[in-house]
């Protein structure tokens, strides 16, 4: 055998090889082409093993170029190899196109109930604010409920507040009554405090949150049973000032950095002075509103705590000072959330649940 | 309570505008509420804090006309035609007006009628029309006459609900004059606190309007009447000064009883209440104008009653089962309480609250005996309530009239008495004042605010704004003594009366000029809320687990509740705490059971929904022994029921949620609570179906139940037709769990040497419970059995009938080292016979 007949019949075999590749178009038949040119007894490698049959001189030149065949046929296989294999994942990937307007699976999930997630956004907003959460009872004495709180017996302020009283035998001026407002546990909250070191009584700073009760028909404003939050800041040194300045936060944190507050004069037989807390509607930029009226939001009642009622917990009224605010976490999620009717809260309907 | 804009100016001009005035009342402790705009340009939008109603009129389009003559009409005998000048030119007017009948075809009248006129295309409301509703006039033909213009009622120009004729003016109105400018006017809707009763009167919000806006307030003028001297027509005597601190007397004799003037009906009217006579009018005036409450009796119907004697009136509790027939017409039965107005013959009135029909002011009433009193608010409140019969008077005196008032009120309302009726007031005034109050008198200093307020606020400048609203004050060095004027009775003394010296001093100040200033006082013990903190995560875990928190109602009645108490176990008879006022029959019980409030919600939205799963936790209330506070027990319970997975267009578990499903949320739960040896135990509960129904132990403390409900219980439920599935519900004592749950716990590390798995699968009889067969296992497998966790149970023929088969995936792991075959093979060996041997379980093939 001549050196130029087994360069040919390499050329033959590469040439043999590439042009049997390249109408492959699918794995197996890119596996078989592999096993036939590629393989133990591919031609190529026939070649090498029948190398020592060669010339000594002839060798290397033949290995080299058997060796070049076999690196063409490889380079070919794998570049044919990754061209097959593109489209194929660009066949299945343009098969696999979903319909992503399908609805997703529904899982089903719970739910904390809309007073609950209000409560605990308060909760979270008072207690950076260093206020702990205190809780009292639901049914009251009308010692606790009001006496206490500086509504005497018959007094005309009792006519804010219209009670459910429960009965319980003739107990003549301290009937036991539904709680009307949380401030039963400002009293509870400074007796327990103060008892601690009736000399000398420890600050306190407190929220109080739960189900209130009034005597009145309901509608889409009101309820008979509603839950409030109050807050309450006793020390030596606390100020109206400071009451502006918590609530203004408060009105911050919920409705956001821009919200303004106003106070104004009013009433409340356990503070003195007393405000009203109003905040500038959010819904309409305080340009006045379906919603808000003349453009403010009415959001509670606050004021300093009255002397009688520090004295009822134990506080010297001399040396102590407080203020106190209640809110309604219902109202405050009515405004924020849109809800138009009160009487959801405690229907407890999915389709309203589900909302939040 | 209701105040005119133009009888506020009586006392006081503010030069501010409507909308000012709103917003100074309001930031005072005056809550504007509404404003009714009569007639007058309505405040522009954005100006006002507050709701505004009402009119605008038309300076051209409605003025004041004069009517000559009023013709009949010639198709209709209901209407009239007016002949009218509007200051312009004649017109002829239709109208169905009842108080021209009698004018009608009388020829021309010899005074004018002097009466507002809308002129074609004017805007006012339409009279017959329910509510308001605005019509503009157009020409029209009713009955073959022409019509285009009107003779207006006060409904239809928005002054007030009046429609059963035309307002008539007073005889000076020019025609031609546009009526805003008569009349034209703003009502403020105030919503008044119980402590602002110095403010029911227009005297009393002109005063705090002066002192807000820094402008001087036009004192009324003493009246002239009566004259001095001794009055003989009658005599007082009191018998509780503390119930009765003062009373007087006057006399005004030959009144006429005829209507009011025109103006003062028409703010009578504006303020809500309705003109009666000249008499009656002009006590309900002086009490709107002042504020003191008065009553007039007819001294003839008194004289009779004492056979011609003077009158001899003595004011005393009244007997036990004393009667009286009020003005209203009702025969009332007093309690020993209620204050009574006597004459020598009986009760005349019901002290502070209504008097008598048999002493009343009627038409023929020629001589009047005014009486003006103080009463105990407390008292008068009472009386007030027991009867429930609110008036104006007891609303006035139930905050507290001061006594001094009383003389001011008889003498002015005298003096209108004598304007309006022609009447001869006589001499002196019958004065009975046992008991005087005493005028609180409080030493403030700029430190006292400053405590308080956090403000600096020199004493003069304290001084000044207290004088504004009438304290008479005098400043010495840093203190300032207020004394408290004697139109107000809501001023204490010492400590209190400082604390409400500093709000009046806040109120003028102004609440919108104290600064905000944050805390900055000494924090107090941080001791957290442990209890809400482990209740809360009680629920993060139960809506982990998918549930929907509810809040309920904390009423309900024993019949509802009795639904969840299956047929023939034991009545729930403990005492429910009863509401003594309630609202209605369904709200007169606080509830027993929060399974029940849930149950209740699972009823109501199993109409909506396919899955449901709800959870509440709250307080249940049971009487104790004694009555008085009820004991407020903490309670969770869950329902569940319906299809586990919503079906969607994809494959669903759509199956029913069963036991198990509510076993897996309460091991969840109880895990994640971190509570160890809980126990599950077959038990029983009056909700729940026998067979299907556990009791939760944490230890040996029974926490809960849970079950299936009992189908007795399920049946009296109102459930759609096509809801078929199981109601899984627990209950658990709250407040026990919670004291169970640790404050802390451990974990362990992460395992570095290889499981080894394992299948075990045995055959026992059907009475060897789960749980029994698992503790078994852990307890033979010792700490290298890391986990078991059952993964198939089930019967057939070829177990054999009451035996059941259990299958078991052990997972081994030493903490040390990789277990050995032969070790793990010694273990379940171990685990085998411990199983055959405690319960006969059997190795299956």
């Amino acid at each position: 055998m001549t050196d130029s007949s087994i360069l040919d019949e390499l050329e033959a075999i590469r040439k043999a090889g590439l042009d049997a590749l390249a109408p492959l178009a699918d794995e197996e038949a890119l596996q078989a082409w592999r096993t036939a040119h590629l393989g133990r007894s591919a031609p190529v490698m026939l070649v090498f093993q029948k190398l020592g049959t060669f010339a000594a001189d002839l060798r290397p030149q033949v290995g080299q170029a058997a060796n070049q065949v076999k690196v063409a046929l490889e380079t070919a296989f794998n570049e044919r190899s990754t061209v097959l294999r593109e489209q194929a994942l660009a066949q299945s990937i343009a098969s696999e196109k979903l319909d992503v307007t399908l609805p997703g699976r529904p899982i089903t999930h719970g739910r904390l109930h809309p007073d609950t997630q209000m409560l605990r956004e308060l909760y979270r907003v008072f207690g950076e604010m260093g206020f702990q959460v205190y809780r009292s009872r639901e049914v009251e004495t009308d010692e606790f409920n009001f006496q206490m709180l500086n509504f005497p017996v018959g007094h005309p302020a009792r006519d804010m507040q219209d009670t459910y009283f429960v009965e319980a035998g003739d107990r003549g001026d301290n009937p036991i009554v539904m709680r009307t407002h949380t401030s039963p546990g400002q009293v509870h909250a400074m007796q327990e405090a103060s008892a601690t070191n009736p000399q000398n009584p420890p600050p306190l700073r407190i929220i109080l949150p739960g189900m209130c009760y009034r005597y009145e028909q309901t509608d889409a404003r009101h309820e008979t049973q509603f839950d409030q939050i109050e807050g309450l800041a006793v020390g030596p040194g606390i100020t109206f000032t400071n009451l502006k300045a918590t609530l203004s936060d408060l009105a911050r944190r919920l409705f956001g950095q821009n919200a303004r507050t106003r106070f104004r004069a009013s009433f409340f037989p356990f503070t003195e002075p007393s405000a009203e807390f109003d905040v500038e509607c959010f819904l309409c930029g305080g340009k006045g509103c379906a919603v808000c009226g003349g453009g403010w939001l009415e959001i509670g009642g606050c004021g300093m705590v009255h002397p009688n009622v520090l004295r009822n917990g134990g506080y010297d009224p001399e040396r102590y000072s407080g203020f106190a605010f209640g809110l309604g976490p219902q109202r405050i999620a009515m405004l924020r959330y849109g809800i138009n009717d009160i009487r959801y809260f405690w229907d407890n309907d999915l389709r309203f649940l589900e909302q939040f | 309570m209701k105040a005119p804009l133009s009888w506020l100016k009586d006392f006081v001009d503010t030069g501010l505008s409507i909308a000012e005035i709103a917003h100074q009342l309001t930031m005072a402790g005056m809550e504007v509420e509404e404003i009714q705009v009569i007639g007058l340009p309505m405040p522009a939008h954005g100006t006002v804090d507050t709701k505004v109603t009402g009119l605008d009129w038309d300076r051209e389009k409605i003025v004041v006309a004069s009517i000559s003559e009023v013709m009949p009409h010639p198709n209709a005998d209901r209407l009239t035609l007016c002949k009218l000048y509007d200051g312009q030119r004649d017109h002829v007017v239709l109208t169905g007006a009842p108080n021209l009948f009698e004018f009608k075809g009388k020829g021309p009248l010899p005074k004018p009628l002097k009466v507002a006129y809308a002129k074609e295309g004017a805007v006012i409301y339409d009279g017959h029309a329910e509510g308001l509703v605005l019509t503009t006039l157009k020409p029209a033909t009713i009955r073959g006459v022409e019509s285009y213009s009107m003779v207006c009622s006060e409904k239809e120009l928005g002054i007030s609900d009046e429609h059963e004729g035309i307002m008539f003016l007073e005889d000076d109105a020019v025609p031609g004059t546009p009526l805003v400018d008569l009349l034209g006017d703003a009502i403020f809707e105030i919503n008044l606190l119980p402590s602002y009763a110095r403010c029911a009167s227009m005297l009393g919000l002109a005063r705090e309007l002066a002192a807000m806006t820094g402008k001087p307030l036009k004192q009324p003028a003493v009246p002239a009447v009566p004259a001095p001297g001794k009055a003989d027509f009658a005599a007082i005597s009191i018998e509780k000064p503390e119930l009765n601190p003062r009373f007087t007397l006057g006399l005004i004799r030959n009144v006429k009883i005829q209507p009011s003037p025109a103006w003062v009906q028409r703010r009578l009217r504006a303020y809500g209440m309705r003109p009666i006579n000249n008499i009656v009018d002009a006590s309900n005036y002086v009490m709107l104008e002042i504020g003191q409450p008065l009553h007039a009796f007819d001294h003839d119907k008194l004289l009779k009653r004492s056979s011609g004697k003077p009158v001899q009136i003595s004011t005393r509790t009244a007997r036990k089962g004393e009667k009286i027939t009020t003005l209203d017409g009702v025969e009332r039965t007093l309690s020993e309480s209620t204050v009574l107005v006597c004459d020598a013959a009986g009760p005349v009135s019901i002290a502070g609250v209504m008097g008598g029909a048999e002493t009343e002011v009627d038409e023929n009433t020629t001589s009047v005996l005014l009486e003006a009193a103080a009463w105990n608010m407390i008292n008068i409140r009472k009386t007030a309530k027991a009867q429930n019969l609110p008036s104006e008077a007891s609303y006035r005196y139930s905050r507290g009239v001061h006594p001094a008032m009383a003389e001011r009120g008889l003498r002015r309302c005298l003096e209108l008495m004598q304007q309006w009726s022609d009447g001869e007031v006589a001499a002196g005034v019958v004065d009975e004042y046992p008991l005087p109050p005493k005028t609180p008198v409080v030493e403030i200093t700029p430190a006292d605010v400053k405590r308080l307020l956090g403000i600096d606020v020199p004493a003069p400048r304290i001084a000044k704004l207290l004088s504004h609203l009438e304290f008479k004050v005098e400043v010495n060095g840093e203190t300032i003594r207020a004394a408290c004027p004697d139109h107000r009775m809501d001023i204490g003394e010492g400590v209190t009366g400082k604390a409400d010296l500093i709000e009046e001093v806040t109120r003028v100040y102004g609440y919108d000029n104290i600064p905000e200033v944050r805390m900055s006082d000494v924090l107090p013990p941080q001791k957290g809320n442990p209890v809400l903190d482990k209740e809360e995560r009680v629920r993060d875990l139960l809506v982990a687990h998918g549930l929907q928190e509810i809040i309920s109602y904390r009423w309900s009645t024993p019949e509802r509740e009795a639904r969840r108490i299956a047929p023939g176990s034991a009545a729930d008879d403990k005492p429910y705490v009863k509401i003594a006022n309630p609202l209605a029959y369904e709200k007169a019980f606080l509830r027993h059971s929060v399974l029940s409030s849930v149950l209740d919600t699972v009823e109501r939205n199993a109409r909506n929904r396919d899955h449901l799963a709800f959870f509440e936790i709250g307080p249940v209330f049971l009487q104790g022994e004694e009555p008085g506070l009820p004991n407020e027990l903490k309670r969770l319970a869950i329902v569940m029921a319906g299809q586990r997975q919503t079906k969607g267009w994809q494959p669903a578990d759509t199956g029913k949620m069963d036991f198990f499903d509510l076993k897996g949320v309460i091991s969840g739960l109880l895990n994640g609570l971190r509570l160890d040896e809980v126990k599950y135990v077959s038990g029983e509960y009056p909700s729940f179906h026998p067979g299907k129904c556990a009791h939760i132990l944490v230890g040996e403390k029974q926490v809960g139940v849970f079950g299936e409900l009992h189908p007795g219980v399920r049946g009296r439920y109102d459930w759609p037709a096509t809801f078929k599935a199981p109601v899984l519900a627990a209950e658990f004592d709250l407040d026990l769990l919670l004291s169970l749950v640790p404050a802390l716990y451990q974990t362990s590390d992460l395992p570095i040497f290889p499981p080894v798995l394992e299948d075990l699968a045995l055959v026992v009889d059907e009475a060897v419970t789960a749980e029994k067969v698992e503790a078994l296992i852990r307890q033979t497998g010792g700490k290298l059995l890391a986990d078991v966790r059952l993964f198939d149970l089930f019967r057939s023929e070829q177990i054999g009938a009451g035996k059941k088969s259990l299958a078991y995936s052990l997972t081994y792991q030493a903490p040390d080292r990789t277990l050995k075959d032969d070790e793990i093979k010694q273990l379940r060996n171990k685990i085998i016979k411990r199983l055959e041997y405690e319960v006969g379980a059997k190795l299956r093939a």
